[in-house]
């Protein structure tokens, strides 16, 4: 399991990010984000994982927190996510602030 | 930068409102795999369009929907149909008369949204190997094709399958999206037919956006979809 400070990820663009945790994720590992990735930036990792599917990598699997409102409504805070390779990992329970999953060796 | 770029995509679509409003507005249906995203489509052509047109097939198999599919120019006009709403909402006359009006639109159909896709999975529904790992290579595509679609998208009917948990990571992603690029989203809590079905779980989880529950199989409650798409995508 790699647990990512919100430092290394904040030094980081959008597109290293998303190549850090799909590699480490495609290498077995459950890579856990302090501070998270934005909603934008989720749907950017799906999509880049779909163009990597193939029968050994059926894909991830992602649990995370929602983002969190800021000033006046509008800055958005985003919080911890967690992305796992879909054939180790399973979300069992997920709630605003509660996420519950089984990981099992492959 | 990123934000800079997000500040810019709600101004003009603030000005685009408020001056260059679209006679046609590009609706997309989206939503997990086997939520029932066809059978909507479908059924909205049904009773605005043709009876006997349907813009795809609807089978349990998952990722039935590879490549999304536009039918434009439906005209919800709730007048002509002189649809009885069952269960009225009370609101002003000015949005009951918003809501009454024509509504020009081109429905998108979108391939399911997922974050995995396993051939195995296609083999439990009895498909051969070969063309369960064909149908996996193209649910990719379409899961792909389906996120490029939210550039072009004037907003959103999100369909929850109302008998599953609603906090899925792919919900809380679509939701995300929409509400940072400033795009109107209806969620349908789909089949309220079914006797596990709470609609309830799904208002409690996005109390930010209006929830509708429906059973587009059956056409239950599909009047109050309508009233909500033709005001909120106006």
């Amino acid at each position: 399991m790699d647990m990512i400070s919100e430092d290394k990820i904040n030094s980081m663009s959008s597109m290293e990010k998303l190549r850090f945790v799909l590699d480490g994720v495609k290498s077995g590992n459950i890579v856990v984000l302090e501070g998270g990735l934005t909603p934008e930036e989720q749907m950017k990792l799906i999509e880049l994982t779909m163009t990597e599917v193939n029968e050994d990598f059926p894909g991830i699997e992602m649990s995370g927190y929602p983002t969190k409102r800021g000033f006046l409504n509008l800055r958005r805070k985003t919080r911890l996510t967690v992305v796992g390779p879909a054939k180790v990992m399973r979300t069992i329970k997920k709630e605003k602030d509660l996420i519950s999953a089984m990981i099992s060796a492959i | 930068m990123k934000s800079k770029r997000r500040r810019k995509g709600i101004l003009s679509r603030l000005i685009d409102a408020l001056f260059f409003r679209k006679k046609t507005a590009k609706i997309g249906i989206y939503g997990p795999p086997n939520a029932g995203k066809t059978t909507l489509a479908n059924r909205i052509i049904h009773t605005f369009v043709d009876e006997n047109e349907d813009i795809g097939v609807s089978t349990e198999i998952p990722h039935e929907t590879r490549r999304a599919v536009r039918r434009g120019g439906i005209i919800i006009d709730l007048k002509s149909k002189s649809v009885q709403n069952q269960n009225p909402t009370p609101h002003s006359k000015t949005e009951e008369r918003k809501s009454k009006a024509k509504l020009k639109l081109d429905v998108v159909d979108t391939p399911g949204l997922a974050t995995k896709i396993d051939f195995h999975e296609f083999m439990a529904y009895g498909l051969e190997e070969e063309e369960a790992k064909k149908r996996a290579k193209e649910a990719t595509e379409g899961v792909i094709e389906a996120i490029k679609w939210l550039d072009d998208i004037d907003g959103i009917v999100l369909l929850m399958d109302a008998t599953k948990d609603p906090y899925t990571q792919t919900n809380i992603v679509i939701v995300g999206n929409m509400e940072a690029r400033g795009t109107p989203v209806i969620i349908a809590a789909n089949k309220v037919d079914l006797a596990d079905a709470a609609p309830q779980r799904i208002i409690n989880a996005f109390p930010q956006h209006p929830v509708i529950p429906i059973s587009a199989l059956k056409g239950e409650n599909m009047e109050e979809l309508y009233e909500e798409m033709a005001r909120r995508f106006r």
